[in-house]
């Protein structure tokens, strides 16, 4: 690739001859040599973090834990700024004798998870932490457990996608797989993947396109293309995000940190793909029907306000696994893996196919390609 | 210390003056504190529901908030064209209107800086832009620019006239030495605020109708327009309620000033019009829709409609000088071209770029009570702002308000 280069272009390491990560030579298109390994640790470590985040500040009292705090980075100012701010409100609760013991570990969690930092900025104690309060919090208030985790993104990984345009129907199995594993706001029926169906012989007329059918597929004489984030290389919406609410993850995954977010839509505005999504109210989603294996930066309850989107399942793909999209779609039009996994089904695709992406000429290099049998 | 006191019998001098008044005045401040309260009672419900409450949705994400922060920082640029000549071009002429420009940027600056708050998702966690202790995305993001570039703007106009009311409440000049250097630095960041605001339109490459470089000096031509327009009318109000003087003179010369950004800016528009319907594209349907709304969908026809002949009319008009020099004839003009402007540079200009969506998708917009209603209060809050501004700042000028102490004699 040439050193001068006018605009950014998307890097595969293709001409690098690296080996492949020793790691795991399965190939990641069919579910991973790990997952269940790594699924089985989950539970442990749910245990083990609930010891560290608790264990010992059960003896202490609301006011204590607030005050005894580690002090880190932010420590400083999070004392300073949250005792001005809603200090009063703290101090009379853990003042207070009729107030529990739960009533005070709440309003410690809430306080800290308010005056907390950038997860992007964190490091690995500090996720620990933060992941740790989320799951205490949502214990406290629902009596239910969720599992949490704060994988990293591994090493010598880019994730990519392929989208099969011959093969999709338009079930929209991947919608609602999507959906119920994202835990998506139900109220206003949420939705990062659409499926647009466009009439054979016309091409790609977007707009003539319907993404919002009701009928039998797949409908005599069209065909279906489907559209969610698709994790540029060089994401536009990341570049306008004023408190970088929102970034690129070493593994490619475009992410955003729901609770730094300020909800000023500006990503929105400048996403090419429509990959975005509002929180407009607050999202609900039915108790019996909440995924509870979460990650920090994928699935985790949002709240009102807030910007969400495709994550490529991060909690899923993290752990080695398919996106939940990926393992839904009935026809195998899907295609997920590791673009710098040279045996991976992605690379295969890329080099055999002839792929394309949508609206090429804005630079963006989106990681999702399609292409025809 | 001495100015401590002097500052603090401002303080209590002004809000005297600030609370006496004529029938008609108590009138006008009633009511806009009415609609205030009406305007919070609204975000209130707004804070509650989220967003949900407003017209806008996941395809149009930005709506009336963001169109009247648009045109408000176009208002508040167009205090420099008054500055301009004032201060550096030595135009005594100016400068009671001067004061005037000034406080009415101050007060459209608040009210930008409201309406940006109102459009937040989650108001109680915007510390996260505070630089130092947030995260502050500078320089990628144009949004942090925007943040910088306004405040300080917001600095520098409220310390000019404060600077020279505070000499002149002591019975002092205002020393040309300590604020001309600061007048000269409004003129050029009040560019600086209209091109940057601009920018964050004009720099998303998912927008086409935004994505065009003529984006920004039409900004900065109709704000031209608009703003001195806006402060014609007030002088217009403040001449007939106050004994505060402003001649003809001035009011024509400021007549000028919109008359030549009227007609630059309506060069644009042809220009502009040109380019999207000479060799239609894709990237030409936002005009379309904008214009002559597209598959059926035309709900801002009336909007535009309204804006265009308004827009000419006005341009016309102005640019005879025996139109333009009747006052009652400017004062008409001025209104509809204010009027026209609001429309195009904030209804006109923020939603049809939402419109098509990336994939075609056609959804409107049309704010709702509540939106309105947030809208309205910010609006009453920037003019009550404004007038309590007015006031003191006229009393001062007519030798009402004065520092009255025994000890310190003027030096
Ligand atoms: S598709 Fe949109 S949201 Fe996703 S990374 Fe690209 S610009 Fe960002
Ligand atoms: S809505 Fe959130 S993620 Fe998007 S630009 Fe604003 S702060 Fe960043």
């Amino acid at each position: 690739m040439s050193e001068n280069k006018k605009w950014h272009s998307l890097d595969l390491g293709l001409n690098k001859k690296k080996e492949a990560s020793g790691a795991c030579g399965c190939g990641k298109s069919q579910g991973s040599c790990n997952s269940q390994e790594e699924e089985l640790s989950a539970d442990e470590f749910y245990e083990a973090a609930i010891n560290a985040s608790i264990g010992d500040e059960r003896q202490r009292d609301g006011f204590e834990q607030v005050f005894d705090v580690k002090m880190d980075r932010r420590t400083a100012f999070k004392k300073l700024t949250a005792s001005l701010l809603i200090g009063a409100g703290a101090v009379s609760t853990s003042c207070s004798v009729v107030a529990g013991d739960d009533t005070k570990e709440k309003a410690q969690i809430d306080w800290e998870e308010q005056f907390k930092g950038n997860y992007k900025l964190m490091n690995d104690e500090e996720k620990q932490g933060t992941i740790n309060r989320l799951m205490r919090s949502y214990e406290l208030r629902t009596g239910k457990n969720i599992s949490m985790t704060a994988e990293n993104a591994e090493e010598d990984v880019l994730f990519g996608y392929a989208f099969n345009i011959s093969k999709c129907q338009g079930y929209m199995d991947c919608v609602s797989a999507c959906v119920e594993e994202n835990n998506q706001d139900r109220n206003s029926q949420m939705q990062y993947i659409r499926i647009h169906e466009m009439k054979d012989g016309e091409g790609f007329k977007f707009d003539k396109a319907d993404d919002n059918y009701y009928h039998e597929v797949p409908a005599e004489g069209h065909f279906y293309l489907g559209t969610q984030c698709f994790h540029c290389d060089n994401p536009p919406c990341v570049e306008v995000c004023p408190v970088q609410a929102t970034w690129k993850e070493e593994d490619g995954l475009v992410v955003i940190d729901y609770d730094w977010c300020i909800g000023c839509r500006y990503c929105m505005a400048a996403c090419p793909y429509d990959g975005r999504r509002f929180n407009w109210s607050k999202p609900e989603v039915p108790a019996n029907e909440i995924n509870k294996n979460q990650h920090y930066l994928g699935n985790r309850m949002r709240k009102k306000g807030v910007m969400e989107k495709c994550t490529f399942c991060v909690q899923r793909s993290r752990k080695g696994k398919n996106p939940a999209c990926v393992d839904a779609c009935p026809t195998g039009a899907r295609i997920f893996g590791n673009l710098l996994d040279p045996n991976s089904t992605i690379r295969w695709v890329l080099e055999n196919k002839k792929v394309f992406r949508l609206k090429e000429d804005l630079g963006t290099e989106p990681k999702f390609w399609y292409f025809m049998d | 210390m001495s100015q401590f006191k002097v500052l603090k019998s401002l303080v209590i001098d002004s809000l005297d003056t600030i609370t006496k008044g004529s029938i008609k005045y108590h009138i006008w401040m009633g009511g806009l504190t009415l609609v205030m309260l009406i305007g919070m009672y609204c975000y209130f419900i707004q804070l509650d529901e989220g967003l949900s409450v407003t017209g806008m949705s996941d395809s149009v994400s930005w709506g009336l908030y963001i169109s009247n922060f648009t045109f408000l920082v176009g208002v508040a640029a167009a205090a420099v064209m008054l500055v301009m000549p004032t201060y550096i071009l030595k135009d005594i002429d100016f400068k009671q209107a001067v004061l005037i420009g000034e406080g009415l940027a101050v007060a459209a600056l608040i009210m930008c800086l409201a309406f940006v708050v109102a459009d937040m998702g989650g108001p109680s966690v915007l510390w996260h832009m505070i630089p130092g202790i947030g995260v502050f995305n500078f320089p990628n993001s144009m949004l942090t620019w925007d943040v910088i570039v306004l405040n300080v703007y917001l600095f520098i106009n409220i310390s000019i006239p404060f600077y020279i009311l505070f000499r002149h409440y002591q019975g002092k000049e205002a020393m040309k030495k300590v604020y001309v250097p600061g007048a000269i630095l409004s003129v050029f960041w009040a560019v600086a605020i209209h091109l940057v605001t601009a920018f964050l339109y004009q720099g998303l490459q998912a927008r086409p109708f935004w994505n065009n470089a003529l984006l920004g000096p039409r900004f900065l031509a109709s704000a031209f327009a608009a703003g001195p327009a806006l402060i014609i009318l007030v002088l217009a109000v403040i001449r007939s309620f106050t004994a505060f003087r402003i001649e003809d003179r001035t009011i024509k010369k400021i007549a000028l000033i919109v008359t030549v950004a009227a007609q630059i800016n309506l060069i644009m528009l042809v220009s502009e019009l040109f380019k999207e319907f000479y060799a239609p594209t894709h990237h030409s349907e936002s005009a379309y829709y904008l214009f002559f709304g597209l598959h059926g969908k035309n709900a801002l026809l009336p909007w535009i409609w309204t804006a265009i002949p308004l827009n000419v009319l006005a341009t016309i008009m102005l640019t005879f000088g025996k139109l333009r020099n009747n006052l009652k004839v400017l004062y008409f003009c001025c209104f509809i071209l204010f009027v026209a402007i609001w429309i195009e540079k904030g209804f006109g200009l923020i939603v049809p770029g939402f419109i098509p969506g990336p994939y075609g998708k056609i959804v409107e917009y049309l704010p709702t009570g509540i939106e309105i209603g947030v809208t309205l209060g910010i609006w009453a809050l920037g003019a009550f702002v404004f007038t309590i501004l007015a006031k003191t700042a006229i009393g001062i000028e007519l030798g009402e308000l004065r520092y009255k102490d025994k000890n310190s004699s003027a030096s």
